[in-house]
């Protein structure tokens, strides 16, 4: 069994022509969806992956689990708000816990995290199970997403002009809220990230800062789980930022960066995926990492190569 | 007490371990059975599942079983080390990057080949670690987001591959999914066969090793001093990581494994401040959570055994974070509770000493109006630090010419003089040693006259050759006052007999 004998051929006009002539009205929301996702993820990223709280992300993502069945059991629908607030409450309770167990014990954050998020996410399989029947949720689109399905959604008519899917409607206006929050806040975002004693002395409380990040980081991280699913958000949360911060020592660059980024690798993704036929959500985070391992390699004043010609 | 109940936990542990081992050995001549699924004994009554689970006859139950005790115990050995070296995501991010491994093995095997996919997985996951040291060492990016990128980036490559093998016309492809959720009920004889070998190859490398693990985790300095190649060490433990990681994959799940690994060691960890004690102590939680977790998913028709493992180690760690002897929470709570109690009454029965020595020490009984007058508070304020101290058995209220007055029996009259000794002795030592003004040194007399004790206010004593007076010219309880007010109190339990220091 040779594992290139999976590998369908390739062919351009198939892979990258195709989806827009034949289906575009499917792939332009698949396309869209993947980057409101990563482009959400990424801005805010980049001040998580300074703040070295990378893996709260992760430990989020995977504690929406309990809190989207408790909310439909507790509900018996599957509407969006009820799951949205259950992930919320999910997510809120995920940050306070570690930082309860943390501060409270000689554990350490990163076991505390470690701790908290697989309990929660056990506990979550566990109701699954026992309610298996009753729970119409797959345990596989928590992993995966279910990116693919975003067009077969119900869609709403946005001023009139375009018809969009509710999800994609749904994710690009928390986007545009995390664009306009990181705008809006972007001093204090700042400093008290680089520097929380500066922050302290100039009338910034680095705690409120601090508890507004988790907060916005839960509602981004719920609403990007639809579609990605519990550890490709990680994925978008990191690569992006990280990528970016390859290439650049400037804060709004790196914001920009991020964008373009996030562009890049969910088109490419789409088309990987297409070619594939996997996981769209599982080729978009190929395509990112793919691309900072590019960063990591050729990044003109850090990226290895440079760093090796300049020894 | 607290050190009391300790050891008995610890007797008691020594106990189990013999049990388990017991069990063990048997389960391991025992374990030649075939694979199924524990929901397919869906028809058959509670009780009915409890008398089989501990009569042990069923061979699926005792490779379940056998499983679960393995991965804990491999688990709780390695994940003590983990923890303490501040690692605890290393395992989270290594279970996820064996995912490619594991379809790869796959691909490769044509089959659900367990040592085709064993080797793919633990190639893949030190290719992580290692990818992780790398960024870390090259770049400016941090651990947490090195472990996970390599985590994402991993899981992802694996999510394609397993879509991708899910999609081809390859043989028995069944049972992949099982490495994202795991499901024990579904191990083969050789899938345990190969966790028993991991588990006694970790026991063994980490007993040969003991002494290099143990010096590499705590002083990486002293360490390099002894000559240990401490990169080799890391690797070797990594490799042992990979392992435990890989077979516990298929039990508990790609999400779980980590908290295997971290959970009952930092249960252990709030538990002991030594290290072979909180190795074997995680081993035994990991043990125990592994045996109820089987336990629970045995007796409901469609339980998962490895979510229950995980919130049976939960428990665990909930009880320990709140009721361990020395770093629970509840105890914590009560140590701080005793420690302001006892402040309090020792400001109580020091005001008290100040009043009876501004009276020459005249009379046994102190006025709680007089009390309240040196203590600038209310009588109401003043009655309850004495009900606080009558109800310590320090002293007793009688009313003497229809007031209401306060007499000290021989305890406490001993902790006002240890008090009130403590103090000038603090602020004779601040002004003649420290070179302090005389008049600055009250405040900080104030806290630390709480926490001298008796070694160091010999050493004071000793510094100062034996002083009598204190830098305000009061005189100082001396070691053989405190003595005399125990000794000659001529009735233990009735206030009388107190005589002035030095009289």
């Amino acid at each position: 069994m040779n594992i290139f004998q999976n590998i369908p051929p390739f062919d351009f006009h198939e892979v990258f022509v195709m989806p827009w002539t034949e289906f575009g009205d499917v792939f332009i929301w698949i396309f869209v969806m993947g980057f409101l996702v990563t482009a959400a993820c990424g801005m805010l990223g980049s001040f998580i992956v300074w703040r070295q709280m990378a893996l709260v992300g992760d430990a989020i993502s995977h504690s929406v689990l309990p809190g989207i069945v408790v909310a439909f059991l507790l509900t018996q629908s599957r509407g969006t708000l009820p799951m949205f607030f259950g992930a919320l409450v999910a997510g809120i309770l995920t940050t306070t816990l570690i930082e309860f167990i943390h501060t409270k014990s000689r554990v350490k954050t990163d076991a505390a995290l470690g701790i908290v998020f697989t309990t929660l996410f056990a506990i979550g399989v566990v109701l699954i199970s026992m309610y298996g029947e009753n729970v119409d949720l797959d345990t596989d689109c928590v992993l995966y997403g279910e990116i693919e399905y975003v067009s077969q959604d119900l869609t709403v008519s946005l001023f009139g002009l375009f018809d969009v899917p509710v999800q994609v409607a749904r994710m690009g206006a928390v986007a545009f809220c995390v664009m306009l929050l990181i705008v809006f806040f972007y001093k204090q975002l700042l400093v008290s990230s680089f520097d929380p004693g500066l922050a302290r002395s100039i009338g910034i409380n680095p705690a409120i800062v601090h508890h507004g990040l988790m907060l916005l980081l839960s509602i981004t991280v719920v609403s990007a789980f639809e579609a990605v699913g519990a550890i490709l958000v990680i994925a978008m949360l990191i690569f992006p930022a990280t990528t970016a911060s390859m290439l650049s020592d400037r804060m709004p660059i790196i914001l920009g960066l991020t964008v373009v980024i996030s562009a890049i690798s969910s088109l490419l993704g789409v088309h990987l995926a297409l070619w594939l036929d996997v996981s769209t959500a599982g080729a978009m985070s190929v395509v990112v990492s793919t691309l900072f391992g590019l960063a990591w390699m050729f990044s003109p004043n850090r990226g290895l190569l440079v760093l090796a010609m300049r020894r | 007490m607290m050190s009391v109940s300790c050891k008995t936990g610890y007797m008691n542990g020594y106990r189990f371990l013999i049990r388990f081992g017991l069990i063990l050995t048997v389960l391991t001549l025992a374990a030649n059975a075939r694979a199924a699924k524990i929901s397919d004994l869906e028809s058959i009554e509670f009780g009915e599942q409890l008398v089989r689970f501990f009569s042990m006859e069923d061979e699926l139950l005792r490779t379940v079983l056998l499983g679960s005790l393995c991965l804990g115990l491999c688990c709780g050995l390695l994940g003590s080390f983990i923890v303490v070296r501040k690692l605890s995501l290393v395992g989270d991010a290594l279970s996820h990057a064996v995912l490619p491994g594991v379809a790869i093995g796959f691909i490769v095997a044509g089959h659900k080949d367990p040592l085709a996919i064993f080797i793919g997985a633990i190639v893949a996951g030190l290719a992580g670690t290692v990818l992780v040291n790398l960024i870390k060492s090259t770049t400016h990016i941090k651990e947490d987001s090195s472990l996970g990128m390599v985590l994402a980036g991993f899981y992802g490559l694996g999510i394609v591959l397993i879509t991708m093998v899910q999609k081809a016309s390859i043989g028995n492809k069944a049972g992949l999914d099982k490495f994202l959720f795991g499901q024990v009920a579904a191990l083969s004889s050789k899938e345990v066969t190969i966790m028993a070998v991991i588990t006694v190859l970790s026991l063994v490398v980490i007993g040969l090793f003991y002494k290099q693990f143990l010096v590499g985790s705590f002083d990486a300095a002293y360490s390099k001093a002894l000559g240990i190649p401490a990169q080799f060490f890391h690797y070797l433990l990594m490799l042992l990581l990979a392992f435990a990681v890989v077979i516990s994959l298929q039990a508990v799940g790609a999400v779980l494994v980590s908290a295997m690994l971290i959970i009952p060691a930092s249960s252990a960890y709030l538990l002991t401040d030594r290290m072979h004690r909180m190795l074997i102590l995680s081993c035994l939680f990991g043990m125990g959570s592994g045996a109820m977790g089987a336990f629970f998913s045995f007796l409901g028709p469609n339980l998962p055994t490895g979510p229950l493992m995980v919130i049976a180690a939960s428990t665990v760690f909930a009880a320990s974070f709140f009721l361990s002897p020395k770093h629970g929470l509840v105890s914590r709570w009560l140590r701080f509770r005793d420690r302001t109690r006892r402040i309090r009454n020792e400001n109580t029965v020091k005001a008290i000493y100040h009043v009876r020595e501004k009276n020459y020490f005249e009379g046994e009984g102190v006025d709680i109006d007089a009390l309240a007058a040196r203590l600038k508070e209310t009588r109401k304020a003043t009655l309850l630090r004495v009900k606080f101290l009558t109800d310590a058995n320090l002293g007793d209220v009688k009313e003497v010419d229809g007031n209401k007055n306060i007499f000290l029996n021989p305890e406490g009259w001993l902790m006002a003089c240890t008090v009130v000794r403590n103090h000038r002795l603090w602020e004779l030592y601040l002004t003649n040693e420290a070179e302090f003004e005389a008049d600055h040194v009250h405040e900080d007399a104030e806290k630390i006259e709480h926490m001298l004790g008796e070694e160091t206010v010999r050493q004071l004593e000793r510094l100062l050759d034996f002083p009598r007076k204190d830098p305000h010219g009061k005189l100082i309880p001396s070691l053989a006052d405190l003595q005399r007010t125990l000794t000659h109190s001529p009735r233990k339990n009735e206030p009388s007999g107190y005589r002035m220091p030095h009289s």
